[in-house]
C-alpha cells in the first residue's frame, strides 16, 4: 500500500503496487467499499452481487475502462485491484481554472466517451455505466479518457432513512424509478457536458433545469450545433434523445467539423474566458453598431419635421397622434400618414405627454399653463395658470384632471371646465405624472418623496421618502405602486399602507417610469440598462445592455417592447427573452416615449422629428 | 358630499380552472365554521407533535404577533416561522431551532421595531422582500456554520395588514384557505416534486417514491441559499397554513380542507389535523401554525 489517493462515500481508494511481480514495478489502484448492510442476508447479497458485477468488469478490454486484476472480501470491507490510471478527474479539472474548460476539448473528450459508451451498451449483456459525472471521468496524456468508479459501489450502499438532503444533479430522471438504459448514461453524459462547458454545477440547482439555462446563455463560445447536441442529450424522455452513443458520437463530429466553438471572425479561435460566478442573470449585449438601422433595415412608416426637439411623448387617440414640441407648438399629425392636421402654439416649450379626454387634449407647457385644446379644430378651450413649468403631464380620472407643476404643487382640477378643486403642496417640482388607484392620488416629486393624496381632498394618507426626487411617474400593478427614483433604485410600495415591499438596484438615476405586464415590470435606468423585474419579487428576470443612458418609458405592444435611448435610436425587445428584435438611429437623442397602435410605434427625436415605425 | 362620482364595482376576473381541492358538492362555498368563534384581527393556533415513530421532535416554531389599533382600525402584524430539521445527533432539533430563532431576530428588528417607530414609509428602512430574503440568509448562514452536520428546512409567513409575505427553502409547506378553497403556496424543493413537475409520476405516485425523502434544497448546506418568496393579499375570512411534512404527507389535502371547514376552533382544527396525522401512520414529526383572520375586522 502506497497511499490515499481517495476518498468516498463507501470508503477509500489506495494506491498500492503488486508484489507478486518481484521484478516489475507495478502500481494499482485498491478501491474499497465498505458494507453498510445491517443483516448478515443483505451482506450475503452484496457480496454476491459484487463477485458478479466485477466478473462481468473483468471481461471487458477497452482503452478507456481501467483493467481489474482481482477483487476479494475482509469482514464489511470489500476490495477491487484495478489498473491505476495516472492522471486528473474532470472535477479536479474544473476546480482548477477559473474559466469554461475549451470548447473543441470538451467535444474530444465527449466523442471519446460516447465510443466507450457505445462498447458498454453493445456488450451481451449490454452494460450500463449509470454514474457519469466529472469525477467519475479521468484525463490521462495525452488527453485520454478513462471511466473510473462503475456504478459497482451502489451494491453495497442501503437506503437511508428520513430526509436526506443534495441530488446527484446528473441522473436522468427515469433513473429514480429504477430504470437503467442506455438513454440514461446519454442523459448523464449531457449533464456532465453542461458542467463542462458551463461551469454550472447542477448539484447546486433543483433537478432536470438544464433547460432553463442553455449552455449558450452561460458560454456564448459554445456554437449552437453543440448547445442542441447537449439539449436533445438532456430530454426528459428517453425517446426525444439520441438512441445510441454511436448516434450522439456522430451528431457530436458533425459539431467539431463545423467547429464546436461560435465563429468570431474577429477573433482568433481561443477560448473566451468569462466569468464563472456571474451566471444568476443573463444579459444580452448589444452587437450591433449604432448609428446604423438594425439588419432588417427598419424604414419609417413617415416622419414629420418639427421646428425643435420633441422630447413628449405622442399619443394616439381615433386615427390622430398628438405630440408636444419644443418649437411651443402641440401638433395633431394623421397616425396612418403622418399628413398634418393643425397645431396649437403655446408661448413655452412642450415636454409634456398629451392627454387626450373625449373632444379635448390637455397637455402644460413650460409658459406656466395646462391647456385644454379642442381635439377637432386645435382651438383653445379653457387654460389653468399655474405658478412653474408644467413638464408633468395630466391624469384623468372620474372627470378630473391630476397634474403636477414646477411651482410645487399638484393641482385637481375639472376637466370640462379647467376650475381648481384641490392642490397639494410638495416640497419641491413634481414633474412626475399621477397615478390614480382606489381612493388614492399618487405622484412624486422632486422633494425626494412618493406622495399619496386622498382623492377628495388632496390630504396627504401617506408618503414614502426616497434619497433623491423622484421624476419618475408612478404606476399600480398587482397592489403596488412601482416608481424610479434618481437615488438609482426602483422601488416598489403596498399601495395601501406605502410600506415598502421591494427595492431593485440599478447602477445610475430612474428617470423614465415603469411599464407592467403580467407581472414583470419594464424600466430603462441612465445605467444603459433596460431591466424587466419580476413585480411579486422584484427580480430581475433580464436585462438589455442598450448601450446608451435610457430616460425614454416603454411601451410594450403584444410579444414586442420598445424604447428611445439618449444614444438616439429606437430599440425593439422581444418581452420574454429580452433578446433585440430590431434597432433604429435617429439623429438626436430620444428621452421621448414610443406608443404603440395599430402595428405602428410613434416616438419623438431631438433631432425634430416625430417618427412612425413598423412594430 | 363626495366630490368624485366612484367607479361601479367591478367584478373581479373569473378564476381560471384549477385543480385545487374545493369543498364536496352540495355544500355551501364559504367562511369556515371556526370563524364564527374568532374575534375581529388574527387568531393563531399552533401545535408540535413527535409523531408515532421517532424519538425526537426535529420541527421547531416560532410565532410573534402584535396588532395596533388606531383611527378605528386594527393594524396586525405577525411573524410564523416552521422549520423541520434533519442530520443526527440531535442536530436536526438544533439547526431547526436556531434558524426559525434568527429570522425571528431579524425580522423583528428590520420590520417590527420600523413599523411599531412608524418608520417603515422611507428607504432607509429594509423593504419587506428583501428583510425576509436577508432573514433567511442570515438564518442559513448561522445554521451553515453552527451545526454544518444538520440542515432545515423553513417556511416564514409575515402577515401586514391584509397582505402576507412568504419566505420558503425546503419541503414543508404554506397553504391559504380562501372562500372554501385550499392552495398549497408554496413549492416543495425536494426530488419527487421535480419529478411530478416535469411529468415523471403524478404526486400521488411521488408520495409512494423510493427517494421521496430527498431534497435538492435546504438551509444550512452551503453559505448561501436561494429563497423563495411571494406575497398575496388575505382577504377577510381567509386563513394561512403553514405545517411540516408530517402532516401534509399523511393528511391529503382534501381531507386537511374538510377539517378547516368543519372544526369548531382554529386549535381544534390543527389538533384534529395532528391526530389524523398520527392516525395515518405518524412516521414523522407534526407541525403545524393555522393564522386566521376574522370574517369581520
Amino acid at each position: 500500500m502506497i497511499k490515499v489517493v481517495g476518498l468516498g462515500g463507501m470508503g477509500a481508494v489506495y494506491q498500492a503496487q503488486d508484489m507478486r511481480f518481484t521484478g516489475a514495478k507495478r502500481l494499482c489502484a485498491l478501491k474499497e467499499m465498505i458494507s453498510t448492510g445491517r443483516d448478515r442476508h443483505t451482506q450475503r447479497i452484496a457480496i454476491h452481487n459484487f463477485e458478479r458485477e466485477a466478473n462481468i468488469l473483468a471481461a471487458l478490454n477497452h482503452p478507456a475502462i481501467p483493467k481489474i486484476y482481482d477483487y476479494f472480501t475482509q469482514d464489511v470491507r470489500n476490495y477491487l485491484v484495478l489498473e491505476f490510471v495516472e492522471g486528473m478527474d474532470l472535477e479536479a479539472v474544473l476546480g482548477s481554472v477559473r474559466t469554461p474548460l475549451p470548447v473543441d476539448r470538451v467535444a474530444d473528450w465527449a466523442i471519446q466517451i460516447c465510443e466507450v459508451l457505445s462498447y458498454l451498451h453493445l456488450q451481451t449483456p449490454r452494460i450500463m455505466f449509470r454514474d457519469m459525472k466529472p469525477s467519475n471521468i479521468m484525463i490521462r496524456s495525452p488527453n485520454q479518457i478513462v471511466l473510473i468508479d462503475f456504478g459497482i459501489a451502489r451494491v453495497f450502499r442501503t437506503e437511508q432513512k428520513g430526509t436526506m438532503i443534495g441530488t446527484e444533479g446528473y441522473s436522468p430522471p427515469e433513473q429514480y424509478r429504477g430504470t437503467a438504459k442506455p438513454e440514461g448514461d446519454i442523459y448523464a453524459l449531457g449533464a456532465t457536458l453542461h458542467h463542462l462547458l458551463t461551469r454550472r454545477d447542477p448539484r447546486l440547482h433543483p433537478p432536470f433545469t438544464f433547460h432553463e439555462e442553455p449552455v449558450s446563455a452561460l458560454n456564448p463560445d459554445v456554437s449552437e450545433e453543440l448547445e442542441a447536441v447537449i439539449m436533445r442529450a438532456l430530454e426528459y424522455e428517453t425517446a426525444k434523445r439520441f438512441a445510441s452513443a454511436e448516434e450522439m458520437k456522430a451528431a457530436l463530429q458533425e459539431c467539431l467539423k463545423k467547429g464546436g466553438q461560435k465563429q468570431k471572425p474577429e477573433k482568433d479561435v481561443e477560448w473566451q474566458p468569462t466569468t464563472a460566478d456571474n451566471t444568476e442573470t443573463v444579459s444580452t449585449k448589444n452587437e450591433t453598431p449604432s448609428g446604423t438601422t438594425g439588419d432588417e433595415g427598419i424604414l419609417p412608416v413617415w416622419q414629420f419635421e418639427c421646428e425643435d426637439e420633441v422630447r413628449s411623448s405622442p399619443v394616439v387617440a381615433d386615427g390622430i397622434v398628438y405630440v408636444g414640441c419644443y418649437d411651443n407648438n402641440l401638433y395633431a399629425l394623421d397616425a396612418a400618414t403622418g399628413e398634418f392636421q393643425w397645431k396649437f402654439a403655446t408661448e413655452g416649450g412642450i415636454a409634456a405627454t398629451p392627454c387626450v379626454w373625449k373632444d379635448r387634449v390637455l397637455i402644460g407647457s413650460e409658459d406656466q399653463l395646462l391647456y385644454a385644446i379642442s381635439t377637432s379644430s386645435g382651438r383653445i378651450l379653457w387654460t389653468f395658470p399655474t405658478e412653474g413649468r408644467v413638464r408633468s403631464s395630466v391624469h384623468i380620472e372620474f372627470e378630473h384632471a391630476f397634474f403636477g407643476s414646477d411651482d410645487r404643487r399638484l393641482y385637481a382640477t375639472k376637466a370640462h371646465s379647467g376650475r381648481e378643486v384641490w392642490r397639494f403642496e410638495a416640497l419641491d417640482c413634481i414633474r412626475s405624472t399621477p397615478a390614480v388607484g382606489g381612493e388614492i392620488v399618487y405622484v412624486g416629486s422632486e422633494d425626494n418623496h412618493l406622495y399619496a393624496l386622498d382623492l377628495q381632498t388632496g390630504r396627504q394618507r401617506w408618503k414614502f421618502r426616497t434619497n433623491r426626487g423622484i421624476t419618475s411617474s408612478p404606476i399600480l400593478h398587482q397592489g403596488l405602486v412601482v416608481f424610479g427614483s434618481s437615488d438609482w433604485n426602483v422601488y416598489a410600495l403596498d399601495e395601501k399602507s406605502g410600506w415598502s415591499v421591494w427595492r431593485f438596484r440599478t447602477g445610475q438615476v430612474v428617470i423614465g417610469s415603469p411599464r407592467a405586464v403580467d407581472g414583470v415590470v419594464f424600466i430603462g435606468s441612465a445605467d444603459g440598462y433596460l431591466y424587466a423585474l419580476d413585480a411579486n419579487r422584484g427580480r430581475q428576470v433580464w436585462k438589455f445592455d442598450a448601450g446608451h443612458q435610457i430616460v425614454s418609458t416603454p411601451a410594450v405592444s403584444g410579444s414586442a417592447l420598445y424604447f428611445g435611448t439618449i444614444g438616439g435610436e429606437v430599440i425593439s425587445l422581444d418581452v420574454k427573452s429580452g433578446k433585440e428584435r430590431w434597432r433604429f438611429a435617429t439623429g438626436g437623442p430620444m428621452p421621448s416615449s414610443p406608443s404603440v397602435s395599430d402595428g405602428i410605434v410613434y416616438i419623438g427625436s431631438n433631432d425634430h422629428h416625430v417618427y412612425a415605425l413598423p412594430a | 358630499m363626495k366630490i368624485f362620482r366612484k367607479r361601479p364595482t367591478q367584478q373581479k376576473k373569473t378564476q381560471t380552472a384549477d385543480t385545487r381541492p374545493t369543498l364536496p358538492s352540495g355544500r355551501k362555498a364559504g367562511f369556515p365554521s371556526m370563524l364564527a368563534q374568532v374575534p375581529p384581527g388574527l387568531t393563531v393556533a399552533k401545535t408540535s407533535h413527535i409523531g408515532r415513530i421517532r424519538e425526537r421532535n426535529e420541527d421547531s416554531f416560532v410565532t410573534v404577533d402584535c396588532t395596533c389599533y388606531s383611527n378605528s382600525e386594527a393594524f396586525p402584524l405577525g411573524l410564523y416561522i416552521i422549520a423541520d430539521g434533519m442530520g443526527g445527533h440531535k442536530k436536526g432539533e438544533i439547526a431547526s431551532a436556531l434558524a426559525a430563532q434568527v429570522v425571528a431576530n431579524h425580522i423583528v428588528h428590520d420590520v417590527f421595531i420600523p413599523f411599531l417607530c412608524n418608520q417603515q414609509q422611507s428607504s432607509q428602512s429594509r423593504p419587506i422582500n428583501e428583510a425576509l430574503v436577508n432573514a433567511v440568509e442570515a438564518a442559513n448562514l448561522a445554521v451553515y456554520q453552527d451545526t454544518p452536520e444538520g440542515g432545515t428546512t423553513l417556511t416564514v409567513a409575515l402577515i401586514l395588514r391584509h397582505k402576507v409575505y412568504l419566505a420558503h427553502v425546503g419541503d414543508s409547506r404554506a397553504y391559504v384557505l380562501t372562500k372554501g378553497t385550499l392552495r398549497q403556496l408554496t413549492q416543495d424543493h425536494s426530488l419527487v416534486a421535480r419529478l411530478a413537475d416535469i411529468g415523471e409520476g403524478t404526486p400521488e405516485e411521488a408520495l409512494a417514491h423510493t427517494n421521496r425523502n430527498i431534497l435538492y434544497r435546504a438551509m444550512g448546506q452551503t453559505d448561501s441559499v436561494e429563497v423563495d418568496t411571494c406575497s398575496l393579499d388575505l382577504p377577510a375570512g381567509s386563513c394561512i397554513l403553514l405545517c411540516s411534512d408530517g402532516l401534509w404527507d399523511k393528511v391529503p389535502d382534501d381531507e386537511m380542507l374538510d377539517t378547516l371547514m368543519s372544526a369548531a376552533s382554529p386549535q381544534a382544527a390543527i389538533d384534529r389535523l395532528v391526530t389524523m396525522a398520527n392516525q395515518n401512520g405518524g412516521d414523522d414529526n407534526i407541525t403545524a401554525i393555522l393564522v386566521t383572520r376574522a370574517a369581520h375586522s
